[in-house]
């Protein structure tokens, strides 16, 4: 099996002490987090991780159910960049001076979507949101007109064919779950149960 | 729904009172049956010791002598009773005591609940005396940990770590709690044990299609083998699981862990898996067609090399934790599940057969076991003394009626090979960690757990030294624990493999031990030190007849090694009987 990007998503409680507890399962095991985002999610009181690893197949599974086991995980889903939508947010910070001079610039800003956050005398902060290469690019770009500070966030990504976590959440509510609730859908889905 | 229960239920709450966050911790305990603690004091954990004093006639504090000892009494308790230790530590050292305890629970699955003080509140973080970050230290090691620093929360917290520590696949939790909340006084408004928590699902839901998928597989089989581990025990599943070999004929090997979930003489138990087991279990786990693992995980002890492992067998893995399936064995079908449920729905589906020839296999496997490995050690034709003898007369005195809780070393395996059990939770042993030192302050634990049985500790002149503190425990609260050095004047284990694979190059394994009976006379129990044959059984019976705790020393042939052995790095079917085949 080939090493490639997956992004895990990960639905938890709101608890002191958890980020820790996810990162340890990918360090224990030697696996280098390429982006770890933290944020609330679609539901109230529901927060969501969003893991960016490069592993095969096999590894991410295991490492969802890892995560899962910790008590106040809610639901770890894995997925290839085929199946999200994902977005990466770049700041710039570029003399002013320079960019007002140069015509080039600016054309270059439009092509790559960037936005003007800031404009002072001395400096200007650009936003770019994009994928990596994308953001990678414009640093090339900017790089021999002074580029004074470069930051990137890490990756957020929806998930093209979920249905969110309301629905599932409340399943997850009742103490006997019912059949609804399946407990990890890719057993099913890909045929993991009775392959050898 | 939610919140008409909730103001249901503050309807009927009676009057309140104002506590203290100890008094919460104590009446916490008191409420979830809790009768036995293992602590030691300190100063960040002094408001619930100070509660202690009010509450002693209704929880017994057994004061050990070093932490690690307090949780490995706790892991014993928890062992051989199915309920979930306690253990009290103060901040700091005190807790960092607990860590090698909280690892070996964890990868044991052993419920245990330990409550450490931590200093105030407001000195988080400021390097205070006796601070420590133990949540971040036991992250690793505990199922779930929790740091309080408001009592308000403490009779919540208390109940959720009671409910995961003990609920789905057990494990250890530290509630860890800020000195002002022990003493902050709060409107204490009575106990709730709790049954649910949102997030966490400790049985994984059973789904009838793989139950059915995994019948099929069984009824096909011509060469189909179970092996089992401690899943059965923990899941109080033992009667399920006979019920399910029984009816399916088919033949079963436990895991050292496993071990005692169904009578070791039981005909269709062919013995035990993995490095130190039987012959026949592990070279006919490479001829089975089928092969049904029940609430075990596939150790690397128990697999060897894993692309040896099996590979002709179409696997059926039943597990309580979905994080064990296809994490070293991949598997054919999956069962997810409590065992407790999804044995009785598998029996009801698997044909009731016999495996005649299929089981002479394993016999003519423990044949040529017997005469090369078994009978030299069970009856040597020279005058050094074997372990194996040992074990072999306990078992003609105890008639399989005792827990015997072993160290980790060649002492252990020896034990596990021979032991007799007519119960189950009767073999306590280090199983995964491979904690030396475990074993004494496991027996004293399991004592608390199992008054009414005979308790024997089995420890090695190695591991005997690691906790021998331990033995003020027993001097100061008379638990009455059999105590059993096998002396080999070396560390066994690490020297037979230093021998085999290290070509004779004894490297610092020549340990000097003092003089145990002396010792214990210290500590005021009897014992005596036997070297001669003709000695030994009535030194094993004087230790299992006396009511007080006793001490057998006994002198066993120093360079002795266990034997089968599956040498690491190789398959189960290349397990070796003697020297001459390593």
């Amino acid at each position: 099996m080939t090493k490639q990007e997956y992004t895990i998503t990960v639905y938890t409680e709101n608890q002191i002490g958890l980020l820790n507890r996810i990162a340890i399962i990918f360090s224990r095991r030697k696996i280098n987090v390429e982006s770890l985002n933290t944020s609330p999610s679609e539901v109230d009181s529901v927060h969501r991780f969003t893991i960016v690893i490069n592993e095969t197949e096999d590894v991410v599974r295991k490492l969802c159910r890892q995560i899962e086991k910790q008590v106040e995980v809610l639901k770890a889903y894995y997925n290839t960049n085929e199946e999200i939508v994902w977005q990466e947010l770049a700041l710039y910070k570029v003399p002013t001076d320079i960019i007002a001079e140069e015509v080039k610039v600016e054309r270059l800003l439009r092509q790559y979507g960037a936005k003007a956050v800031v404009i002072r005398k001395d400096y200007t902060v650009f936003e770019v949101a994009g994928h990596r290469e994308e953001t990678d690019t414009l640093i090339k770009v900017l790089e021999p007109y002074g580029l004074i500070e470069f930051v990137r966030s890490a990756r957020v990504a929806i998930i093209k064919n979920s249905d969110g976590f309301h629905k599932k959440l409340k399943s997850f509510e009742y103490k006997e779950p019912g059949e609804e609730v399946v407990e990890n859908e890719y057993l099913s889905e890909n045929e993991k149960v009775f392959s050898m | 729904m939610d919140t008409l229960e909730l103001t249901k239920k503050e309807k009927t709450a009676t009057a309140t009172e104002n506590i203290s966050g100890s008094v919460a911790v104590l009446r916490a305990l008191i409420a979830e049956n809790v009768e036995t603690i293992f602590g030691y004091p300190g100063g960040a954990i002094m408001p619930i010791y100070d509660a202690l004093y009010d509450y002693h006639d209704k929880l017994k504090h057994i004061l050990v002598r070093h932490e690690q000892g307090a949780i490995h009494a706790a892991q014993g308790f928890a062992r051989v009773s199915g309920r979930t230790g306690v253990v009290f530590a103060t901040s700091g050292p005190g807790a960092t005591n607990l860590v090698t305890g909280l690892a070996d629970a964890m990868i044991d699955s052993t419920p245990v609940v330990c409550i450490t003080g931590q200093v105030f509140a407001h000195l988080l973080g400021t390097d205070a005396f006796q601070e420590t970050d133990v949540i971040n230290i036991t992250t690793p090691v505990t199922k779930w940990n929790y740091q309080v620093t408001d009592a308000n929360e403490i009779p919540h917290v208390l109940a959720k770590a009671f409910y995961i520590a003990g609920s789905g696949r057990p494990g250890p939790v530290v509630i860890d709690i800020t000195k002002n909340a022990q003493l902050q006084l709060f409107e204490f408004k009575g106990y709730e044990k709790c049954e649910h928590i949102r997030s966490y699902r400790p049985k994984p839901i059973v789904r009838k299609e793989y139950i059915e998928k995994a019948a099929q597989l069984i009824n096909e089989a011509e060469r189909p083998f179970v092996i089992f581990g401690q899943g059965v025990i923990l899941g109080k599943a033992e009667k399920e699981f006979q019920k399910f070999i029984e009816k399916s004929g088919i033949p079963a090997a436990w895991t050292i862990m496993g071990m005692s979930a169904i009578p070791t003489d039981h005909p269709l138990g062919v013995g035990m898996l993995g490095m130190h087991g039987n012959y026949g279990p592990n070279v006919l786990t490479n001829e089975c067609d089928v092969l049904i693992a029940v609430g075990m995980r596939f150790d690397d002890r128990v697999t060897g090399r894993l692309d040896k492992y099996a590979k002709q067998a179409k696997v059926i893995h039943l597990d309580i934790d979905p994080a064990e399936i296809d994490k070293n064995v991949k598997t054919t079908v999956s069962v997810w599940g409590d065992c407790k449920e999804t044995l009785p729905l598998l029996t009801e589906l698997v044909e009731q057969k016999v495996y005649p020839q299929w089981l002479q296999k394993f016999k003519d496997c423990m044949e040529k076991e017997e005469v090369k490995c078994i009978k030299p050690e069970l009856t040597p034709n020279n005058e050094v003394l074997t372990m194996g003898e040992v074990i072999d007369i306990l078992n003609r005195l105890t008639k399989g009626e005792a827990v015997i809780v072993t160290d980790v070393g060649q002492h252990q395996m020896v034990a596990c090979r021979y032991a007799k059990y007519n119960n189950s939770k009767s073999n306590i042993t280090s199983g995964g960690l491979g904690t030396m030192g475990y074993a004494l302050p496991a027996a004293i634990g399991a004592y608390y757990g199992a008054p009414d049985r005979p308790i024997i500790a089995i420890i090695g002149d190695g591991g005997m030294q690691m906790t021998i503190q331990e033995l003020g425990t027993i001097m100061q609260f008379k638990p009455n624990v059999n105590i059993i050095i096998l002396n080999n004047n070396f560390l066994g284990m690490v020297r037979q493999w230093q021998e085999l694979f290290h070509q004779h190059r004894y490297s610092f394994v020549d340990i000097q031990s003092p003089d145990f009976v002396q010792v214990a006379k210290g500590y005021g129990i009897e014992g005596r030190s036997v070297c001669k044959r003709d000695e030994l059984k009535n030194a094993l019976s004087e230790m299992l007849n006396s009511k007080d705790s006793y001490l057998v020393e006994v002198m066993v042939g120093k360079e002795n090694n266990v034997f089968p052995m599956v040498p690491q790095g190789r398959g189960v079917a290349e397990i070796v009987l003697g020297k001459d085949e390593v």
